[in-house]
């Protein structure tokens, strides 16, 4: 796994105090991280802090699961 | 009890009576603040008066650039914004029939939507932090209406539906937003009142007097403080028993 991947996986287990194992590549963060809206935008403002980047609203809202969150990252740093 | 040793605290409207007080009382409890106004000069006298602990930050709250400006010059100067206080306000005043769309649309600007860009501005900071305190200044004709006041009235009636909505998102992350209203306190604003409109008025404050602006601030300072943090959504009504809602 990518060193992206861990840093983005090592915010989600903090954030919303998941077991590693269920960060998977298709979990969604709000049906099965059990995150909610605002835990959404607590995330993508860690992102954003975590990697020096912006993550503008409209690309917020594509990042719905994990897999999503490192391929977007992925491209942006 | 009402200690805020270490926080620091934007104040709009710090130039007039309610503000000022409001600035004073935080300041007292141990807060930094950052006194917000259009006039650096009151602003600069404040600041003399309050001492250590004190910045000032001129915004225009009628252009959104000064006002999304406003929160990062605050956390320039102090660090954070753990206390917001929208105070800033405006009259308007006419006959509904008669007022214009510039006296209605510059009175909801600077009352209702500089208050939404100003809470904006400082959630991420607070949510970050785990706590905050958001105060919106109201008014009592905000629940009650009052003639001539169609604008002014519906600004800060706006103020409490959009502070119960944004304490409704928050309330998990540890930050309240809460509205004071106060009835007729004296200030710059009331002071245009002639003497015949204040006697009509005080006929409806069972309490007989106008009140002070200190007495706006105390209730501010509750509800700053970490023991209202179970208070949030509310709207403390600070008007002489003038309407019991």
């Amino acid at each position: 796994m990518s060193d992206i991947a861990d840093r983005v996986k090592k915010i989600v287990v903090e954030h919303l105090g998941v077991e590693e194992d269920k960060v998977t590549e298709n979990a969604s963060f709000i049906d099965d991280l059990g995150a909610d809206s605002l835990d959404t935008v607590e995330l993508v403002m860690a992102f954003e802090e975590e990697f020096g980047i912006e993550i503008p609203d409209d690309a917020a809202e594509t990042i719905q699961t994990f897999g999503d969150a490192v391929k977007f990252i992925s491209g942006a740093v | 009890m009402f200690d805020l040793s270490g926080k620091n605290a934007l104040v709009t409207g710090a130039s007039g009576g309610i503000g000022g007080d409001i600035a004073r009382a935080l300041h007292k409890a141990g807060a930094t603040v950052t006194l917000s106004g259009t006039r650096l000069a009151p602003l600069e006298a404040l600041a003399a008066e309050l001492g250590d602990r004190v910045h000032v930050a001129t915004c225009d709250l009628s252009d959104a650039a000064s006002v999304e400006a406003l929160p990062k010059a605050a956390v320039a100067a102090m660090g954070s914004v753990d206390v917001l206080v929208n105070n800033a306000g405006i009259t308007r005043d006419n006959l509904f029939m008669r007022m214009s769309d510039d006296e209605w649309q510059s009175v909801i600007d600077v009352n209702l939507t500089s208050t939404f860009r100003l809470c904006r501005g400082v959630l991420r900071g607070m949510m970050k932090a785990r706590w905050g305190r958001i105060v919106n200044i109201s008014s009592v004709v905000g629940a009650t209406g009052n003639p001539g006041q169609g604008n002014y009235a519906a600004s800060k009636a706006g103020m409490v539906g959009m502070s119960k909505s944004l304490a409704a998102e928050v309330a998990s992350r540890g930050i309240t937003v809460n509205c004071v209203a106060p009835g007729f306190i004296t200030t710059a604003m009331t002071d245009k009142l002639n003497d015949e409109q204040k006697a009509r008025i005080l006929t409806q404050v069972p309490v007989g007097r106008m009140g002070d602006p200190g007495e706006i601030a105390a209730a501010v300072l509750y509800l700053a403080s970490p023991e209202a943090g179970y208070v949030t959504g509310t709207t403390l009504h600070v008007n002489g028993g003038m309407a019991m809602i």
